[in-house]
Formats: C-alpha cells, structure tokens, sequence
C-alpha cells in the first residue's frame, strides 16, 4: 500500500511539474541561453556514446542475425534486419536508455543538490518559478534533440551492421546489397515511428529526473538517492512505455 | 501614526514600509508540533530579532512569513494580505537571505544578483548593471563580482546573499541566522550592515539568530521561542535581567562542569 502511495505521489508531482512548466511555453525565447546550453548538455555530450554504442549493437546484431539466418539460407536479408530492428526499436530504446543514465542522473544531481541547497527555495522566494528556468528548456532541449540522436544512433547503427557483413567472413555480404536490402523492406514510417518512441521516451525521463530532483529532501545522502531512483524509475518506465507506444503506433 | 516611509537602496524610490502580524501560527510535522499558537506583529520599520534555542521553530516561522511553508493553522499576514496566497510575493517584495547564503553554485557573483532583475525584465543590461554595482558597492563587493560562490569564505558570501537581497529592492528583509559560522569582526559587520540598512532605508527587517549580541545591538524588539512557544516579545533591554527562569537560563546559561554530563570536559 505504502509503495503504491509513493507511486501515486510521484506520477502526481511528475504531471503537475509538467503542467506548471507548460504555463511558461511563452517565456521560451526569453530563455535562448538555457535552451541551448541544454542542447548542448543533452545533444552533444551524450553524441559519443550513442555512436560508439549503436555502432557495436548494429555489428553485434548483424553477427548474430548472420549466424542464425545462414542456417535458412536467408544472409541477403540482414540489412532489412538490422535496418528494421534498429529503425523500429533499438534505436529510440538505446539512445533512451542513455538519456537516462548519462542526462538523467546529471540532472537529478543538479537539482536535488540545488533543492537541497535551498537554492530551489531561494527561487521561490524571488517570484521565479523553478518550473519554468530549471524545467521547461530542459523539457525543450529533449524535444528537439532525441530525434537528433536517434538519426545519428540509426545511422551508425546500420553502419556498424555494414562493417560486420562486409568483414566477417562467415557473413561476407558487400555494403551495396546489404544497403539495397535495408532500403528494400523498409518505409519511412518505420523510422517515423521510432523517432516518435524517442521523443517520448526521452520528454518522459526528463520529467521524472526532473520531479524526482525537485522533490529532494534531507541531506547530501538523499542527493544519491535520488539520483538511484531516477535512473530506475527511468529505465523502468522506458521499458514499459516501449510496450504500450509500439503497440499504439503498430 | 503614518508607517515610516521605506527607500530603496538601489533605486531610492521611496513606499511605506510593510508590517507583519502573526496571527496563532501552529505548525505540525506529523506528530510534531513545531509552533504553538504563536500570535506577534512586527511593525513597518522595525527590526525583530526572533531569538531561541536550536530547533525551537525559529527557522520555520520563517519559512512561514515567505510562503515556503503552509501552516496547520492560523496565518501570516504581510500588509494585510495572506503570505500563503501566490499573489503576495508578487504585490511585496519578500527578500530572504539564507543561513548558508543559498547562492547559485553554476553562476557567478555579478549573474547571481542580476538574475532576479533579469527574471522580472526590470531594464535593459545597462539598469540592471546599475543596480547590480550598486548593491555590490553597499556590501563593498565590488572586486568579486566576477567570482563564483565556491572562490568566496563564509563572510563573503553572507555578504552576497545580502547584496543579492538588495537587489530585489525588498520591503521586508528576513535573515536566518546571519551570523553563525562567523568569526566575531564578521559578525560585528553583519550586524552594521543589517542595521545600517534599517536606519537609512526603513526596510522591515526580521532576524532569526541565536547571536545574543547582535539581538541586544540591533534590535527594536525581540521574541523569544521555545519549544514552538512564544515566551517573550519585548524591547532587548528588558533581556539584561530576565524575570523568566527559561529566558535567564537561555541568555546566562549556567555551565556545572561537575554535573555527570560534562564528565569528558574535566579529563
């Protein structure tokens, strides 16, 4: 009973943070500075993980699919696989996931310690809502560059499947037919619904990050605390919500 | 009466000067009761020292008076509007300088006392540049305005949170704690400037603090708190030579280094 209180209580201060924040929409281009630095944090820093990791999940993928589906007799399909899987699914859910550990947790840090500091306080105290310059541009910057991310992480995701065909020789497929096959079976739509999932994925664990930071109480101790529990909450949510918007979108 | 006439320090446009009345503030942590019923005005102009010993609500009634905390029961009202409405920090200026300054870690001096002005659009760079300049020339701050709070001693950025106050161009200035963690000069400066702020400005001031010399020299009035009660309001001479046993023990506590529990001291 106690935990689903705590659940109760979290999603409520998590969609009221949401609401407040959206009550400020129109300060945005007052706020260019922070919306950019948020870019900056969010985009650019996190850039080269998600291209060294989608790189190595694009080959690991195409070896295992290689190793299965020479048994059918079906190796000129693997970049349909490896293009659609990617498109579709690992794409959004891995730059996501990344998103959480990496952003997440740095700015369930930043404001946990902020509102441990009374910082937070000292905000309220000037008539300056937190919502509105410690949440909305970071809201912002997660809109515009999840879908940044999950183009750069499918791009490379597919390359790296494309190393793996060309240079393994069990496999042995040149990058032409593995491009034409990936081009074959795959629609626009494909990645239009995996850019979808990214932007909610990542617009979601920005949130809770957010809300789980503001809602910070007690000392240094809990500043770890929550930066544990967002990244959770995080990786949980992505996975659920995964579930529930393919099947929505298929 | 007219209440004396408060003049910003910034830009010298003169208001009246606000009150405050506390009216049976009862404050509740689940089964704690934090503040007891308590009911005091503070008059435009004045300084109030709330005095009492640690965890006696002192730092909650605060709270209280800027809207950060709700109340169990009873009210605050600020010029006669409710301190809990959303509308009042926007009607009054409330400036509250913090125990540990509470200064933006990820901002510089000069951004830090620039960014309620920026906030609330008060003029262009060049007034909020003015305004920020002459807080920091008040508090003799000019030379750090390019630091970051983390470059500055605990005197300093005491001094900053002030400064950064000043800037709000408050009406009432609340301060918690002030002097703790500083060394006597400090404190003694502390003391000036909050003082030096009231007899040239009229800003309504209310100090929290435990500092016994900084109740008796600055204070017009002083309210003791204990155990979330309000045993004492009064002028700070009357604390020289309590009548109340609680407040003589509070203002010349009695240390008996032969009681049991200071048996670590004598070895």
């Amino acid at each position: 009973m106690k935990q689903l209180t705590h659940f109760l209580q979290g999603f409520g201060s998590a969609v009221q943070l949401l609401l407040q924040s959206a009550r400020f929409i129109g300060t945005l281009p007052r706020q260019r500075a922070r919306f950019i630095d948020q870019c900056y944090l969010i985009g650019y820093t996190t850039l080269p993980i998600v291209a060294i990791l989608c790189f190595f999940m694009g080959s690991v993928l195409a070896l295992q699919s290689g190793y299965s589906m020479e048994n059918f007799g079906a190796k000129q399909f693997i970049g349909s696989l490896v293009g659609l899987s990617f498109a579709r699914e690992l794409g959004p859910v891995i730059v996501a996931i990344l998103v959480a550990g990496r952003v997440g947790s740095a700015i369930t840090a930043e404001l946990a310690s902020m509102k441990v500091y009374q910082e937070v306080d000292a905000l309220v105290t000037m008539n300056i809502p937190p919502a509105r310059i410690l949440v909305l541009p970071r809201l912002a910057a997660v809109l515009v560059m999840m879908p940044v991310l999950a183009i750069i992480g499918n791009l490379i995701g597919w390359f790296g499947g494309a190393v793996v065909c060309k240079y393994v020789e069990s496999i042995a497929i040149e990058p032409e037919a593995y491009f034409s096959a990936l081009r074959r079976y795959m629609k626009f739509q494909d990645v239009g619904t995996g850019l979808i999932k990214a932007e909610i994925f990542g617009f979601v664990v920005v949130l809770i990050c957010c809300s789980i930071g503001l809602n910070t109480r007690g000392g240094p101790r809990e500043i770890g605390a929550s930066v544990t529990k967002a990244v959770v909450v995080s990786l949980i949510s992505i996975l659920v919500l995964d579930y529930f918007v393919t099947k929505a979108l298929m | 009466m007219n209440p004396p006439i408060h003049r910003n320090p910034i830009t010298a446009v003169e208001s009246p000067a606000v009150g405050v009345t506390i009216d049976g503030l009862t404050k509740n942590f689940g089964p704690f009761q934090a503040l007891k019923n308590v009911s005091f005005a503070v008059e435009p102009g004045e300084i109030f020292v709330l005095m009492g010993p640690s965890g006696s609500g002192k730092s909650v009634l605060l709270k209280h008076i800027v809207g950060l905390e709700a109340a169990t029961a009873g009210r605050v009202l600020i010029n006669d509007q409710d301190a809990a409405a959303a509308h009042t920090l926007e009607r009054i200026r409330i400036a509250l300088v913090f125990q540990a300054g509470a200064l933006f870690n990820s901002l510089s001096v000069y951004d830090n006392l620039a960014l309620y002005p920026r906030e609330h659009r008060f003029g262009d760079e060049a007034t909020i540049r003015d305004k920020v300049m002459r807080a920091l020339q008040i508090l003799s701050l000019e030379n750090s305005a390019q630091k970051f709070p983390s470059e500055l001693s605990g005197g300093m950025r005491k001094r900053v949170a002030i400064a950064r106050a000043l800037v709000m161009e408050p009406q009432l200035m609340l301060y918690d704690e002030p002097t703790s963690e500083l060394d006597p000069v400090m404190s003694a400066t502390i003391s000036e400037i909050i003082a030096t702020l009231k007899d040239e400005y009229h800003v309504t001031t209310i100090v929290v603090s435990h500092d016994r010399e900084l109740a008796l020299g600055i204070a017009d009035r002083v309210g003791i708190l204990m155990g979330g009660e309000l045993v004492f309001l009064g002028p700070p001479a009357s604390l020289r030579q309590p009548a109340d046993p609680r407040i003589a023990d509070f203002f010349h506590p009695r240390i008996d280094l032969k009681n049991p529990r200071f048996k670590n001291l004598e070895t």
